[in-house]
């Protein structure tokens, strides 16, 4: 297709000699600030798995570490989503986000000292939730417990991030704008705004009781769908073709993927108050986008997946495109679930149940989380002139998470199925159904446990590298070696 | 597509269109809401909350209640709600009115507790069970919270507010009295009656 394989010239005309130069430059410019995104998303990474073990333990054995306020159930949960939503994945997202853009407009990031700051922000910003919902100052509104003056440090911190995709963008080198450019800078605007918008209307300039869960299922769904979902869709077309050396399938997909994405992720939101006390229509609009979603993600998939034909040997020795490749999938299997989650019939039994939290799971941590890792994989050693030190962390790592995040779905998949059977039974006593769930509970701390090891194991290689233990560039650290020569 | 003014238009222009449908109209949509006169007493619905049931609202925050218990009542179409008893009739909009933070609330790891003061008004019973729930409900998974009581030492009467816990519970030369939090929060649940009262969208069955 000759359509298909323009954007690939122009992306990878920097095999050139300049461009090695230039992207040399461009790695060197970026090291600091996306250096201090990824080690303190790194951090808040393993405090919040700590506490999802900690929330998910007391979900079966209510007696664990409870005499303590700042430990109950009631604010480690929300401590967990917090610190990870904001802590880790955002901050990965930001730096993932800045440095495609860096490279794609081959523009090297000027405000390195604004960026700094803006690092350190972030983390005080996260710091500032985290000890106010553990102190007893959380919000209790989902995905949005921090105290809001930790909510005012965030969103300062976001500017400099705006500013300088802005400055990138303007000052880009002639030539084809690529699709995850598109995806990255909808996401730094559409974030900042969603989030704006949903700290007003539910704490400075509140609305009324009733509207409150509609701004904030619009909010916590559209945070997944227009910041998440972007910069992860972003690294999917970036990394894919960068390590196989391939372009991406078609450029028209990725548009009608882009524009459907953007024009129906927005509308979703309020299929998670089904039944709820709020006008039909207000519902029935995001159960309608819901099921478009269809459109983008069918769409993304095919290109995808035509893209990787051909390539799925290099599964085998590439660490980015394995944690890619499997992130790229969930998404694919997540979205397809949700959309088909919003529909009554089917939400009449997921409603109110743990299945919401293994759908959520399988957005949040197989898709955007295992996407991180993989850019991350990628990233680390350009910024920093070197290597991984282990091929065997590396494996270990993916299959604790990777293996992991799939007992944790399935299982509570299941858990969550039977425990909305038995609720729609009222002849079933509430007690036996909490009951039921149990042994799905029990097993959701183990898959979380798999998990966490998984990034004690990632954070040991980051450290190794971070303070240069390892070998300098030249010969990547792959998962199989043998595999690669031969491709 | 090469233009950046006009792809940046389209991300204006395709996240304002539902900015304004799902945030600004629902916000609007609800401002107009009023409580409505008790067709009997006269007094208004729903009735406001009294100051430490307002306080108590605010440890039910600060705890996370909401991660565990639902406040809304939906019709029979949709669930066991009504059947199982968590109310005689459905909740709407009306019944948020009050609310600082509405906590409708996405999970039911425990039961709905639209209203709880309805069907247990009992404080004694409150207390045990926030004290540590496998007392008052066996097979319970719910967060125990021991926080919210003070172990105090026994006088030479006993207290009017001790906690009567079973032999195997107390403290030998102890009593467990709550805290005014745990004071505020049982009156929080208490005021939580919306089936005590119709609305006129959301009538009482009669029987």
């Amino acid at each position: 297709m000759k359509t298909a394989s323009l954007p690939y010239v122009e992306h990878h005309r920097e095999s050139l000699d300049q461009g090695v130069h230039l992207r040399i430059e461009v790695d060197r410019a970026a090291r600091a600030p996306i250096t201090a995104f990824f080690v303190t998303a790194v951090f808040w990474l393993l405090l919040g798995s700590m506490l999802a073990l900690v929330a998910s333990i007391k979900l079966h054995t209510p007696g664990f570490l409870a005499d303590a306020a700042w430990l109950t159930f009631g604010r480690v949960r929300p401590a967990h989503l917090d610190t990870v939503i904001y802590g880790w994945c955002s901050a990965a997202c930001i730096g993932v986000g800045l440095w495609m853009t860096s490279r794609l407009c081959r523009a090297p990031i000027r405000h390195q000292r604004l960026l700094l700051g803006s690092a350190l922000l972030w983390n005080i910003g996260n710091a500032m939730g985290l000890v106010g919902v553990l102190g007893g100052w959380s919000t209790s509104v989902e995905w949005l417990e921090y105290p809001p003056v930790a909510g005012l440090v965030l969103m300062a911190a976001f500017v400099p991030v705006m500013i300088e995709a802005v400055s990138m963008v303007r000052r880009r080198q002639p030539g084809h704008v690529y699709v995850s450019q598109w995806y990255i800078l909808a996401a730094f605007f559409w974030f900042p705004w969603l989030y704006a918008t949903a700290q007003v209307l539910l704490f400075w300039h509140p609305a009324p009781g009733p509207a409150q869960p509609a701004v904030n299922w619009w909010y916590a769904h559209n945070t997944l769908g227009l910041w998440f979902t972007p910069v992860g869709l972003a690294s999917a077309y970036y990394f894919i073709p960068k390590v196989i050396g391939k372009p991406i399938h078609s450029y028209y997909l990725s548009m009608v993927g882009f524009w459907s994405l953007a024009f129906f992720y927005a509308w979703n939101g309020m299929h998670h108050l089904i039944g709820g006390p709020f006008p039909a229509w207000l519902i029935s609009v995001s159960v309608v986008a819901s099921l478009m979603m269809f459109v983008p993600v069918i769409t993304v998939a095919v290109n995808h997946h035509l893209t990787m034909r051909g390539n799925f040997d290099a599964l085998r020795w590439s660490p980015t495109l394995r944690f890619v490749v499997f992130a790229a999938m969930s998404y694919t299997v997540v979205s397809l679930q949700g959309s088909l989650t919003a529909i009554r019939s089917l939400n009449r039994l997921t409603h109110f149940t743990h299945y919401t939290v293994a759908h959520a799971h399988l957005g949040m941590y197989a898709f955007v989380t295992m996407m991180m890792f993989g850019a991350i994989y990628y990233i680390v050693p350009r910024l920093t002139g070197r290597e991984w030190p282990s091929a065997a962390a590396i494996k270990a790592h993916f299959w604790l998470c990777g293996l992991g995040v799939i007992l944790y779905w399935v299982g509570l998949s299941i858990g969550g199925f039977k425990q909305g059977l038995a609720l729609l039974d009222e002849s079933i006593p509430f007690m036996e159904v909490v009951k039921r769930t149990l042994p799905y509970l029990e097993l959701r701390s183990w898959a979380g446990t798999m998990m966490t090891l998984g990034h004690i194991i990632f954070a040991w290689s980051l450290w190794r590298v971070l303070t240069r233990r390892t070998p300098a560039t030249g010969k990547a650290t792959l998962l199989a070696p043998q595999a690669a020569a031969l491709t | 597509m090469n233009n950046f003014r006009i792809i940046f238009l389209g991300f204006i222009l395709t996240f304002a269109s539902a900015w304004v449908g799902l945030a600004m109209l629902p916000s609007r949509h609800f401002a107009t809401l009023q409580p409505v006169p008790d067709a009997t007493s006269g007094a208004e619905l729903p009735p406001l909350l009294d100051p430490l049931a307002q306080r108590g609202a605010r440890v039910y925050l600060a705890n996370g209640c909401v991660y565990c218990h639902s406040q809304q009542v939906r019709t029979a179409d949709a669930g066991s709600d009504i059947a199982r008893g968590w109310g005689e009739r459905r909740t709407v909009s009306r019944d948020y009115l009050r609310d600082q933070v509405a906590v409708m609330g996405t999970m039911r790891t425990g039961p709905d507790l639209s209203n709880i003061g309805v069907r247990n008004p009992s404080d004694s019973w409150h207390l045990l069970h926030l004290y540590n729930p496998r007392l008052t409900s066996p097979g319970s998974t719910m967060a125990p919270f021991p926080f919210l009581f003070e172990k105090v030492k026994a006088g030479p009467q006993p207290r009017a507010d001790a906690l009567s816990l079973p032999a195997e519970e107390r403290i030998p030369g102890y009593e467990v009295i709550p805290t005014d939090d745990a004071r505020a929060l049982v009156a929080y649940l208490k005021s939580l009656r919306r089936s005590a009262y119709s609305l006129p969208e959301a009538p009482l069955p009669e029987d």
